[in-house]
């Protein structure tokens, strides 16, 4: 099973990045490397539009840990969480996830820079921050751009559709790299 | 919401901090905090620009397309009562293959036209349809192929291998994915609300032979 995710994990790239452009160039005659620079300009933008929002998220999450008030709030859920095998670190960033995407992101890359990337708590992070979206933010956007007010039940499936993810984040980590 | 969170998060920091004497630390923190902020982005130039990149290629070879093209059958069983040949559909398409290559400022805008077309089908323009709630659905939990972002930061911090969460993003994803659409087809069933009677498009058009992202420009 191991052996399965990491080929899958290590191939994804190469294999889109080959298959992408040789298929643009050979069955559609683009100009694959002039398309590549056209799309490229966006990236730089979009990554620098990101600062305002992950230095935000980031200074609270960073006196949120300093001051040891993360701590103490670990502490109350930590016995349940050890319990079940789960590292406790990660239980604030299944709270953030659905409702903010640049706190969840921030917190993430807290975890990261404190713990690793490549420890279990890096990878169970890594893998909660990229599996779903924000919750509140899709209905908000979604919602609001055709004014409905009563949403029925679509937060419901929302937060219950994150609900899973994120334990089956934790379990599929604990299982494959653990 | 996120002002809440933001403001809970600093008050509750210097609240205690004072209460543990770690003052200067909570300060020092902060200054750290953004500077951590600003790395952080700036990792994320590289892959952002070489993915966007890549993705322009995929774009104007139609392979969005030929993506969204691919997801017709799905999307209908999904959307039962959106008509065959509604132009929602074909956003619908368009939104969930921008969201599997992770182009979340492309699969935003195709999202909010599937809307707008879902609420002209909608009777009670204040209430959320089926179809509508099944999108969110998709939505929130968001299948996505590669999670560039984060490879990004993993890179950043050095690790040894930065893309080896791909396999286990895809399966909690899809875990994620499958309990989304499970729910919603629960409320659905358990909702039992008439299918909405959709007005007759004059001059019907079949958006899903647009072109993907691009293309869903010519649908606008």
């Amino acid at each position: 099973m191991y052996e399965l995710f990491s080929q899958l994990s290590v191939w994804m790239i190469p294999a889109i990045i080959v298959f992408i452009p040789l298929y643009a160039a050979v069955r559609r005659k683009q100009p694959v490397y002039e398309t590549f620079v056209e799309g490229a300009k966006d990236g730089f933008g979009t990554a620098i539009s990101i600062i305002p929002h992950l230095v935000g998220m980031m200074v609270a999450i960073s006196m949120f840990r300093a001051s040891g008030a993360m701590e103490l709030m670990l502490s109350a859920v930590r016995p349940v969480f050890d319990w079940m095998g789960i590292p406790s670190e990660v239980l604030p960033l299944g709270l953030l996830r659905p409702l903010t995407g640049a706190g969840s992101l921030a917190y993430t890359a807290d975890l990261i820079q404190t713990y690793g990337p490549d420890s279990m708590i890096g990878r169970i992070a890594s893998t909660i921050q990229g599996s779903t979206d924000t919750t509140f933010y899709v209905l908000t956007v979604y919602f609001g751009a055709v004014a409905v007010r009563r949403t029925r039940y679509a937060l419901k499936v929302g937060l219950f559709s994150d609900i899973v993810g994120f334990f089956a984040a934790i379990f599929i980590c604990l299982y494959i790299f653990g | 919401m996120v002002n809440w969170i933001w403001l809970f998060f600093i008050v509750i920091s210097v609240v205690v901090a004072a209460a543990t004497g770690k003052m200067d630390t909570v300060t020092q923190a902060a200054f750290d905090g953004a500077k951590s902020g600003v790395t952080v982005s700036f990792g994320l130039i590289s892959i952002m620009v070489f993915w966007l990149g890549m993705m322009r290629i995929a774009e104007d070879a139609g392979l969005l397309a030929k993506l969204a093209k691919a997801l017709r059958p799905i999307v209908r069983w999904l959307f039962p009562d959106v008509p065959k040949d509604h132009p929602a559909l074909g956003y619908i398409m368009s939104n969930l293959s921008a969201n599997l290559f992770g182009l979340g400022n492309a699969a935003t805008p195709m999202g909010i036209k599937a809307m707008q077309e879902l609420q002209k089908l909608n009777p009670d323009k204040e209430t959320a349809t089926p179809a509508m709630c099944t999108l969110l659905a998709l939505n929130t939990s968001s299948i996505t192929i590669v999670p560039t972002t984060l490879i990004a930061i993993r890179m950043n911090y050095g690790s040894a291998n930065p893309a080896e969460i791909i396999g286990t993003t895809l399966a909690a994803t899809f875990v994620a994915t499958a309990a989304a659409i499970l729910a919603d087809r629960w409320y659905r069933s358990r909702a039992q609300s008439p299918p909405a009677k959709p007005p007759v498009q004059q001059g019907g058009r079949h958006p899903n032979t647009g072109s993907g992202v691009t293309g869903g420009g010519e649908l606008v």
